[in-house]
């Protein structure tokens, strides 16, 4: 197990120089020159502009501006922003807030997925199946602004049982309105995953053999069917997790999180470099990590499943 | 011989034994394809999809069939978020144009997109995940970093820069494989943690004992037994699709605005949210509508293929 | 039973991880006599001669005091200057008040003046203002080089040298280039923008009181002594990723001052707010123009097919529709709030919704050389101009019967960049903020040969003339005559088709009363008393 963890933690590596690369070419390859929008409306002036292409080293070639971040990172210098900021200020402060909205949402969204997927798939084809069903896909097909407005408009501005926007200190009331919000999302795939899997380990041999063996359908339930069923379920959550982290420019943008999805957004449509490729090398490292507890866990719940070999 | 008949045994022939084990060589053999398609046949749930999925199809097909409205063209601000008058049973647009002619128009791009996109995050991520999670190892090592790799590259910035490097050929492919190349880690993560767990099962260790190749007990036995959340998740997100097409309009990336999609509309209807919901609610009910027909028949589908649920009936 | 546990388990987990990360929740409310008003993160650091943009200037302006400050009308009023004069438009003689402090205890003289100057025109520095010191003798746009126009009399005087007589010189010192700088400035001017110390109505609260991309907090500087005196005891500056975000603050009364009306509420926000909301004038320029090398669109033809598109779609109706009103139809290419702003150009008919004399005129083009193709209108998807492209497009196609479209480029980088690198293929937007309440700041910086933001590569002898004539002239009134009658020729020409001129929308909580907003569509901050 250690070994595996081990090798798990190496493979790192790789995945951080083979992102780093990728990213970097891709705002690279973006077209439009991000010291043009400086001057916003106003004339260029060339002169100008090349001396401050030069100190954001826009005017070397890719492969060069490429190392000299890297070089930066190992020592410690994410960049600075045009702001003026550090970039790995900006990590600091933006990625707890993101964090904490990410892991709200995944935890509402797994409580509310995990029993109604279940119980729509214990009654399968009654009517609270089919009404889950029909709420999932609302859920689906209407665009996260519409939610986002509606209970923003509703819950915070008509009723006023929320602030409206999240403060700089984003405490735990002020999320959970968007947190809400983004797990409503979530939550339509977990039901689902969660349904059909239960549907599909309700017609094992295992479970059968439980019941004959007297067991009461909750025990049966909660032990056999529902442990069971949840692979998948810690599949798509962690996947969800990742999504949360960098996805949420939509809903960070309308509850106005000062977090990662906002100004990484902010940092893309302005082709700040550093700034887009060190977001998503911290990015990458939580994702990883999460993956590999995804993947223990997979043994937790499966005991069947061993890695180490 | 004869004396010690003591036992009635009828004749073989007056039995109706003989047509139980009779071999009906008229009959084609069956398999778990063909069972599954007559299984299919009995299910309500299959017609009713059915039926939706070809009107939907043949609207994306033949639009003028539907409406004799040109969608963009005799867009007039007179008629801005004007309701439904004679021919326009929708009503109007904020531009002026009209609802149902652009939804019906639109069904073509949403459809297609939709479509590509499930497709390809599905033969993306079987092929992926299935090879990661059964042979594990390196070969688990190498896929599923490289998914990681495309997973943790923010899909906006994908998009913009796809769509930026061809944004003279906008159309329908490049769309979809911006959403697409970057959507397949999901489906392949789902399916690599189902087929650990499946893997492990006591008919692949059977399968291997009698010396079925590593491979064939892959695809014969141990995918379909790990496909149902795949189908699960595939089918929702032919929706996901619909609306990410939306996001990159809405965002300066999509389709161009001539090009109508029900992406295109819901995101430009943002602005009338309070005031005219009607601009909004009709295309967004479109999408849903298209999303439930594919998932019921993804849930129908994976119902008649699994001969254990076959058997609850 | 194991799993419940882990269930338990992981539960308990993330929520400790929820509670940890909380841990550092904000400080909100406290001094009750602090307002607050929304903008932007600025996208520089805080440099008054490299902040070019609304979120920055915002900040600059309540920190510093310059020469001159703009009232609410757009007329300069002396700040820290005693006197500005000259009897030929060339020399100017610049008396500032003595005894003003920065915030730092150090005193402001005639060299914190020209030292922040002679910076902010240095090539090396490459400060994005920097263009605005170009009339004063010395500047050079290729080479460093010091502006030798500027010379210290004493601690409280110096002159200015121009290159050639401008007339509205003066005008220009309220704008933010012409900040004086502390010494601390020139040590690292880098990190003096994070922290920036100014003489102005307000200072930073505190040390780091700039908290990137959620708020910037400001308190009154009790020692300014000029015409922008505080009534409040600060201001906090809360940046939005959105303006929808700012209007549901504002509703729940959460933010006190609001710059700006987002899309989706321009139909209701008169009635969410009754009349603690504004709508009026402001010196903003919208147009789109369509460079003259495009094909069928140079010459004479160009000439006919430019009036014809302007006259084939109606601007009070897209106005009413799409911006439900919040703009006024352009009669000129300035701002009806700047002095000497007229509606009787002679040829503004060109600007009226026409549909025949646009056909007509299209046909007329068509005899010199069909038409071919289709119009294409390009815009940056991240600045909300899709619904007016859409609506002129659609115009322009039902009065012309021609193909006409939007082209969206996804960020404003893209498309500022094949503008100015000239790469362009269609039409596109372009608008003018004006920098300082003057005609001239709306059009030499646009259709002079060759101007910095000429993006339409527009070149007429006589407009240059004009122009020059306008610059040189002794009384603000003479120029305003020769800059109208450049815009009769501009109106002939369209080097821009002008669409409409901004307003200022906005609004204000109930926490607090008389709010006005400015010329430019700021809030006049000082002015704000919290209830």
């Amino acid at each position: 197990m250690t070994g595996y963890i081990v090798r798990r933690v190496l493979q790192a590596l790789p995945v951080f120089f083979g992102t780093t690369l990728l990213i970097y070419f891709m705002v690279f390859a973006m077209p439009g020159d991000p010291i043009v929008a400086l001057f916003g409306d106003k004339g260029v002036n060339p002169a100008i502009a090349a001396q401050l292409r030069h100190e954001y080293h826009l005017d070397q070639p890719f492969i060069m501006q490429y190392l000299i971040y890297i070089g930066g990172i190992f020592r410690g210098d994410f960049g600075t922003s045009f702001s003026g900021q550090p970039v790995g200020q900006i990590l600091a402060s933006t990625f707890p807030v993101t964090l904490r909205l990410a892991l709200m949402a995944v935890v509402l969204e797994m409580i509310f997925g995990v029993a109604i997927g279940l119980i729509a798939g214990l009654r399968k084809g009654k009517f609270f199946d089919a009404s889950s069903l029909v709420v999932s896909l609302l859920l689906i097909s209407t665009p996260v602004f519409v939610i986002a407005f509606v209970s923003q408009f509703v819950f915070a501005i008509k009723l006023g049982w929320a602030r409206p926007t999240v403060s700089g200190g984003a405490n735990f009331q002020e999320l959970i309105l968007p947190a809400v919000v983004l797990a409503t999302l979530g939550v339509a795939y977990i039901i689902r995953l969660t349904r059909s899997s239960v549907i599909e380990t309700a017609g094992q041999d295992f479970v059968r053999t439980a019941y004959s063996k007297g067991l009461s359908s909750r025990r049966v339930t909660r032990v056999h069917i529902l442990r069971n069923s949840l692979i998948p379920v810690v599949t798509y959550v962690s996947i969800d997790f990742g999504i949360l982290l960098v996805g949420a420019t939509v809903t960070e943008g309308i509850f106005n999180v000062p977090g990662v999805g906002r100004t990484l957004y902010q940092a893309i449509i302005r082709g700040e470099g550093p700034t887009v490729v060190s977001f998503v090398t911290v990015m990458v490292l939580i994702y990883l990590v999460v993956n590999l507890l995804t993947d223990l866990l997979y043994a937790v719940l499966d005991p069947r499943i061993r890695y180490g070999k | 011989m004869a004396n010690r008949d003591e036992h009635f045994v009828a004749d073989y022939s007056n039995t109706e034994f003989a047509e139980i084990d009779a071999v009906r060589i008229s009959e084609k053999p069956t398999n778990l394809y063909l069972d599954a398609w007559r299984d299919l046949r009995k299910r309500p749930m299959f017609y009713i999809s059915g039926v939706l999925i070809i009107i939907v199809t043949v609207m994306a097909l033949f639009p003028t069939l539907f409406t004799k409205v040109a969608p963009n063209e005799n867009c007039y601000l007179d008629n801005s978020n004007g309701a439904p008058t004679g021919e326009h049973i929708l009503g109007f647009t904020r531009q002026g144009c009209d609802i149902f002619s652009r939804i019906v128009h639109g069904t073509s791009t949403s459809l297609s997109v939709g479509i590509i996109v499930t497709l390809m995050t599905l033969f993306m991520g079987v092929f992926f995940g299935s090879l990661a999670g059964f042979f594990g190892k390196w070969v688990d090592a190498v896929l599923s970093r490289a998914g990681d790799i495309f997973f943790s590259i923010p899909y906006i910035l994908a998009a913009v820069v796809i769509m930026s490097v061809f944004s003279d050929y906008r159309n329908v492919w490049v769309i979809s494989a911006a959403i697409g190349i970057f959507a397949w880690p999901s489906t392949a993560r789902v399916l690599r943690g189902e087929i650990l767990r499946v893997k492990q099962a006591d008919f692949v260790m059977a399968s291997t004992a009698i010396g079925v190749s590593r491979l064939r007990i892959l695809i014969r036995h141990v995918l379909p037994n790990s496909i149902a959340p795949v189908i699960a998740v595939t089918t929702i997100s032919l929706a996901g699709a619909i609306v990410a097409e939306a996001t990159l309009s809405f965002l300066g990336v999509g389709l161009p605005t001539s090009t109508m999609s029900w992406g295109n509309d819901i995101s430009q209807a943002q602005a009338d949210l309070r005031t005219s919901p009607q601009v909004l609610i009709w295309p967004s009910l479109a999408l849903s509508i298209t999303a439930l027909a594919f998932i019921m028949m993804g849930e129908a589908i994976r119902d008649a293929l699994d001969p254990k649920a076959r058997a609850q009936r | 039973m194991r799993f419940k546990k882990i269930g338990f388990a992981a539960i308990a987990v993330a929520a400790a991880l929820t509670l940890t990360l909380s841990g550092c929740a904000g400080t909100s409310g406290g001094n009750d006599n602090i307002v607050s008003v929304n903008g932007s993160e600025p996208q520089n650091p805080l440099l008054a001669t490299n902040t070019n943009e609304v979120g920055g200037g915002l900040i600059i302006d309540s920190i510093y005091a310059g020469l001159v400050y703009y009232a609410a009308d757009g007329t300069p009023v002396n700040d820290m200057a005693e006197s500005i004069t000259s009897t030929d438009n060339i020399n100017w003689d610049i008396k500032i008040k003595s005894g003003w402090k920065f915030t730092n205890g150090e005193e402001v003289t005639a060299d914190s003046f020209v030292n922040a100057w002679q910076y902010g025109a240095l090539l090396k520095n490459a400060q994005l203002n920097s263009y605005y010191f170009d009339a004063i003798e010395g500047f050079s746009y290729d080479k460093d080089s010091v502006l030798t126009g500027l010379k210290v009399v004493s601690p409280t005087e110096f002159t200015v040298k121009l290159t050639s007589a401008q007339s509205d010189f003066p005008l220009r010192l309220g704008y933010t280039a012409f900040y004086p700088q502390p010494k601390a400035f020139f040590d690292d001017p880098k990190a003096f923008g994070e922290n920036p110390i100014g003489n102005g109505p307000y200072m930073l609260a505190e040390k780091g009181a700039w908290k990137h991309n959620v708020e910037i907090n400001l308190v009154k500087n009790p020692d300014y002594k000029g015409g922008r005196l505080a009534k409040n005891g600060g201001l906090k500056i809360v940046f939005y990723a959105t303006l929808d975000a700012a209007y549901a603050d504002l509703q729940a009364d959460n933010l006190d001052v609001m710059a700006g009306i987002p899309d989706s509420a321009l139909k209701t926000y008169q009635a969410d707010l009754g009349d603690r909301s504004v709508m009026q004038g402001a010196a903003v320029f919208q147009s789109f123009t369509i460079p003259g090398r495009l094909a069928h669109f140079s010459g004479e033809e160009g000439k006919l097919r430019r009036a014809a598109l302007s006259m084939a779609f109606d601007r009070q109706q897209i106005i009413d529709v799409i911006f439900n009103g919040t703009r006024k139809p352009a009669r000129d290419f300035t701002s009806p709030v700047i002095a000497g702003w007229t509606d009787k150009l002679t040829g503004s008919e060109v600007l009226d919704y026409n549909p025949t004399k646009a056909k007509e005129l299209w046909a007329k083009a068509d005899a010199i050389s069909k038409w071919s193709g289709k119009f294409e209108l390009a815009y940056n998807a991240d600045g909300g101009h899709q619904g007016w492209v859409d609506a002129v497009t659609n115009a322009i196609k039902n009065t012309l019967g021609i193909d006409a479209q939007g082209k969206a480029y996804p960020t404003f980088a893209e498309l500022r960049t094949k503008v100015t690198d000239k790469t362009i293929k269609e039409a596109f937007r372009t608008g003018w903020q004006a920098d300082y309440p003057a005609l001239a700041n709306f059009l030499a910086p646009i259709y002079q040969t060759a101007a910095g933001a000429n993006d339409g590569q527009y070149s007429n002898p006589a407009v240059d003339a004009l122009f020059a004539k306008g610059n040189s002239s002794k009384t603000l009134a003479d120029a305003n005559k020769a800059y109208q009658d450049a815009q009769v020729i501009l109106l002939q020409d369209l080097p821009a088709i002008p669409l409409w001129y901004g307003i200022t929308d906005g609004g204000w909580s109930t926490k607090v009363s008389g709010v006005k907003y400015g010329w430019n569509g700021v809030p006049v901050l000082h002015e704000v008393v919290k209830n």
